[in-house]
């Protein structure tokens, strides 16, 4: 029973053709151990096995990646929460180019990211101080500023990858609506002008995939209604 | 090699975790053609699992607050060998640097009045520790270096900083007269090793804390600018000085927030005793760090530690209730249920002393420039070299620091340093170009892997011997035959290091060959940190001898200066002269 | 982004709208049909007929048939967008819908007005 069955995902464009599954045998010794330990036991075997990771406690958001068809954080995964039948495929985040194992190019990702200017926008003179916000508007950026920007939701999600270059995805909008809702923001207007089009907000067919795979507990899906409605209130 | 491509720029910031990016910030707003090299995506950085907060006297809580009673703290917890020009800039400048923060949209948690919502942190005190504790520790839920490093990120995405993302610096560039003038830089995707040119270089390359087999340091915590200052051949300040947080979650090593005892958590032994009473009878459970870490050691030393094996306490919060739990510290909630299994609304977290953070480094100004001795003893600027962060000593956390300085140390020092080196570029400065044997020579351990033959040992059995070694003799309590041993295993274990192999010559995305360039520096940062340990016969904040139990004045009211040429211990004096007030003289230190 | 000008709308958000409320006239649609047919338990051609001679039925019948128009181009659009990859491909499918759509809708008005 200590021995558990990986599979895991090979690519290296140096020397592979096409990319293909490789089976590891790895000893646990019967511990429920994370993900990411079972990888780190792996590349102990072959030191060529490549994956990212940094925190090993699930907030820099390095190893995303699909663990037996779902997508979350390695390191965060005991494996008696994923293992079926004592087996466990390890695979790239779907729908993102592979550089190489279980690396994917995260460059759309970050790319709708920027896109939504995630960052606060304030015309009026600063203060000397900080600007005042009450604990009732703060608690409005609670569910949404927690992303660690690991890419969980957006490749989980079909409507990304059908249209990765023109829908946010889940995660760009989530922070999206997190500066939407920031009392101390004042470029509402422009940030909705940007949205308005058939693709960046509105691709979103509600399937959810986003919310069952966010490793943080967080729900873009509602985020992304939130954006809905503003953008209703300000056309109509 | 001149087949090395080559990139130019003002400023090279190596590191993009919150100093590398405040410093970064500063010189892209101000137009100079400066890059970040990190590598891992900024976000991945350390900085991100920061939990509590960032100290700092912005007098929310207390509107009467002071950043001179700050200061008054931050030299005391530092056991009086931080340098208190510096401690005074920090505390001083601190204020303006948060509210910084928070006009560039850190969501910061607030009080009804809608100031920032501060909390209390261990070595806190009001009116120079005459007044009790203080509340001092700004905060976003638990989650405040993660709120300050995307927000940092955020900002640098708005003023267009160049980021070399998934970069690794492998070595300084230094030219003939010895001044700092690049780096050279593999791009990990491709492999592809660049030479960077630059007038200014920042190490802000963080901490360390994977030279112990035990940490709460992200596994990119492998001391990579340490590793470069040391084999160019600069001196390093204070290695010894190694904080060990009390609260790692037991077995995993993961951190739990000073904060939970700010919020009124507490440490009970198998007992149920709440230990630290007897410590430190006034300050409690948010005394010093290392006079709290020490303590957990003493009480499982002496058989009053939990578990079956009795090798650690526990920390109480279920008295808290689940609102505050919830409201407060909903992080240490998730990562208490993930590592621990423990719902710690109903179960105190098992937990024992870990390594934390690396009080020492590269000596630095309070402008970041990077500082060697000269002949003469006195210190001499290194042209061209800069550091900030953990992996710089300015210093202003001395032998042990306290909790929420770290974050402050980030940004207020990015800043200083981003804003002296724009007025150094604004003011022209040059030197002389790398020869191609200058080149070459940051080239030699590049080479040296990728020319690495079968049969050597590999790379993760020798990091688990470094850091097996480091943690046997270098750990809370130290004592001299101890570390005898641990400096003699070391020399062997470069050896070693020198004879390794690595298999996976691959150029793209080869984490294999950039876990063996980190062992590398976990190599000079472990025997720095063993040689100066060795070296300064006292205990004073995070270093604890038994054969030396308490602080000599006379003979180490100094910093330590590690010379790896000579592998040799000088001292450094420490500042005592601030600029605007009394020095704070040294006293007993009592919590 | 470049203006969608294929979309219904031109704006992803008059669409999204525009589905939204033509499923609403649809969804009334269905149960007063449903309703009328339910009171009507024998229902003969002549009594059909005579629902369908009143202008009101017409209007609202055609109301329907333009909202089920507009919802199928909203809907199909965005099929087409998310699956033809190959622009010909795309704008071709986009055409046949359209004309097809075009068809059945003024078919429709000339049955509702025609008998």
């Amino acid at each position: 029973m200590s021995n558990l069955q990986v599979s895991v995902y090979r690519y290296n464009p140096e020397t592979d053709s096409a990319p293909y599954m490789q089976e590891f045998q790895v000893d646990t010794k019967g511990r429920d151990l994370m993900v990411l330990d079972v990888l780190h036991l792996m590349k102990e075997q072959d030191s060529a096995l490549a994956f990212r990771r940094s925190c090993r406690e699930g907030v820099c958001g390095s190893d995303g990646m699909n663990m037996n068809g779902k997508n979350g954080l390695a390191c965060i995964t005991p494996l008696s929460e994923v293992i079926k039948d004592n087996k466990l495929v390890l695979r790239p985040l779907p729908g993102l180019p592979v550089i190489r194992d279980m690396v994917v190019d995260m460059g759309l990702f970050y790319k709708q990211y920027e896109r939504i200017q995630p960052y606060l926008q304030n015309d009026t003179p600063a203060p000397a101080i900080e600007r005042l916000q009450s604990p009732e508007d703060r608690e409005k950026l609670d569910g949404l500023y927690e992303c660690i920007l690991c890419a969980c939701c957006s490749t989980a999600c079909p409507s990304f990858w059908w249209n990765p270059e023109k829908f946010v995805g889940p995660a760009g909008l989530l922070q999206s609506y997190r500066f939407l809702v920031d009392t101390r923001d004042t470029a509402t207007q422009e940030r909705l002008s940007e949205l308005e089009d058939p693709f960046s907000v509105f691709r979103c067919r509600g399937i959810m995939n986003c919310v069952a795979v966010c490793p943080k507990g967080l729900n873009p899906t509602r985020a992304i209604g939130k954006i809905r409605e503003m953008l209703l209130a300000e056309a109509t | 090699m001149s087949n090395l491509r080559s990139l130019t720029f003002d400023a090279i910031i190596i590191g993009g975790g919150g100093s590398g990016l405040r410093a970064a910030l500063e010189l892209a707003k101000s137009g100079k053609k400066t890059a970040v090299l990190s590598k891992v995506f900024p976000t991945r950085s350390h900085t991100v699992s920061a939990q509590g907060g960032i100290t700092c006297a912005i007098a929310s809580a207390d509107p009467d607050d002071d950043w001179r009673w700050h200061m008054y703290d931050t030299v005391k917890g530092g056991d009086y060998i931080a340098d208190q020009d510096a401690a005074e800039y920090m505390c001083s400048e601190g204020p303006k640097a948060v509210f910084e923060l928070e006009h560039m949209g850190l969501p910061f948690s607030r009080f009804d009045n809608g100031r920032i919502y501060q909390r209390p942190f261990g070595g806190q005190s009001k009116n120079f520790g005459e007044g009790g504790q203080a509340a001092r520790t700004c905060a976003a839920a638990d989650r405040t270096g993660h709120a300050l490093l995307h927000t940092l990120y955020q900002n640098n995405i708005k003023n267009n900083t160049v980021f070399l993302n998934e970069w690794y610096a492998v070595d300084l560039v230094k030219n003939a007269e010895g001044d700092v003038v690049g780096c050279i830089a593999m791009c990990i995707e491709t492999g592809e090793v660049v030479h960077v040119k630059s007038k200014a270089t920042v190490l802000a390359t963080g901490g360390a804390g994977r030279i112990y087999a035990s940490t709460t340091n992200a596994l990119i915590n492998t001391g990579d600018g340490i590793g470069m200052a040391l084999r160019a051949g600069f001196p390093m300040q204070d290695m010894e000085m190694w904080q060990f947080h009390p609260t790692g979650i037991y077995g995993a090593g993961t951190l739990v927030t000073e904060g939970c005892r700010g919020e009124g958590g507490y440490l009970i032994n198998k007992d149920g005793e709440r230990f630290m009473e007897r410590y430190a009878p006034n300050a409690k459970d948010l005394a010093g760090r290392d006079v709290v870490a020490r303590s957990m050691v003493m009480e499982i030393l002496e058989g009053r530690g939990c578990g079956e094996k009795g090798d650690h306490v526990f920390l109480k919060l279920d008295h808290l209730g689940e609102e505050v739990l919830g409201k407060r510290l909903p992080g240490i909630v998730e990562l208490s249920k993930t590592f621990a299994h423990v719902d710690p609304a109903k179960e105190p977290i098992p937990v024992v002393p870990t390594c934390h953070y690396m009080m020492g480094g590269i000596p630095t100004n309070v402008h970041g420039q990077a500082i060697m001795q000269g002949e003469d003893g006195k210190d001499q600027i290194v042209n061209g070299l800069f550091a900030c962060g953990e992996a710089a000593c300015v210093s202003v956390h001395g032998a042990n620091r306290l909790g929420g300085n770290s974050l402050l140390d980030l940004v207020v020092f990015g800043r200083a340093a981003g804003m002296f080196i724009e007025g150094a570029l604004n003011a022209g400065v040059e030197y002389l170009d790398a020869t191609e044997s200058d080149i070459e020579a940051a080239m030699t351990r590049m080479t040296r892997w990728n020319e690495s033959e079968e049969g050597g040992e590999t790379v993760p059995e020798l990091k688990a011997a470094l850091q097996d070694i480091m943690q046997a003799s270098f750990g809370v309590f130290r004592e001299e035959e101890n570390m005898q041993k641990g400096v003699k295993q070391l020399a062997e274990l470069r050896e070693r290091i020198a004879n390794a192999h690595l298999p996976d010559k691959s150029n793209t995305f080869n984490t294999a060959r950039v876990e063996a360039l980190e062992l590398d520096n976990l190599m000079e940062v472990a025997e720095a940190t063993a040689i100066s340990a060795l070296e300064r016969k006292e205990s004073r904040g995070a270093h604890s001898r038994y054969d030396y139990p308490d602080r000599d004045d006379v003979n180490w009211l100094k910093h330590s200066l590690y010379f790896p040429a000579t592998k040799q211990l000088k001292k450094r004096d420490v500042n005592f002269k601030p600029k605007t007030m009394a020095t704070l003289e040294p006293k007993i230190r009592t919590y | 982004m470049v203006t969608n000008i294929t979309s219904f709308g031109r704006s992803g958000l008059s669409d999204w709208l525009m589905q939204r409320v033509s499923a609403v006239i649809m969804a009334l649609y269905t149960v007063f049909l449903v309703a009328y047919l339910l009171f009507n338990p024998g229902l003969d051609y002549y009594t059909w007929s005579g629902l369908f001679d009143q202008t009101w039925m017409r209007i609202f019948s055609l109301l329907t048939f333009i909202s089920l128009a507009a919802h199928a181009w909203i809907g199909l659009w965005t099929v087409t967008t998310d699956y033809l990859k190959s622009t010909p491909q795309r704008v071709g499918a986009q055409m046949l819908i359209i004309l097809a759509i075009f068809v059945y809708l003024v078919w429709s008005i000339q049955i509702l007005w025609g008998a």
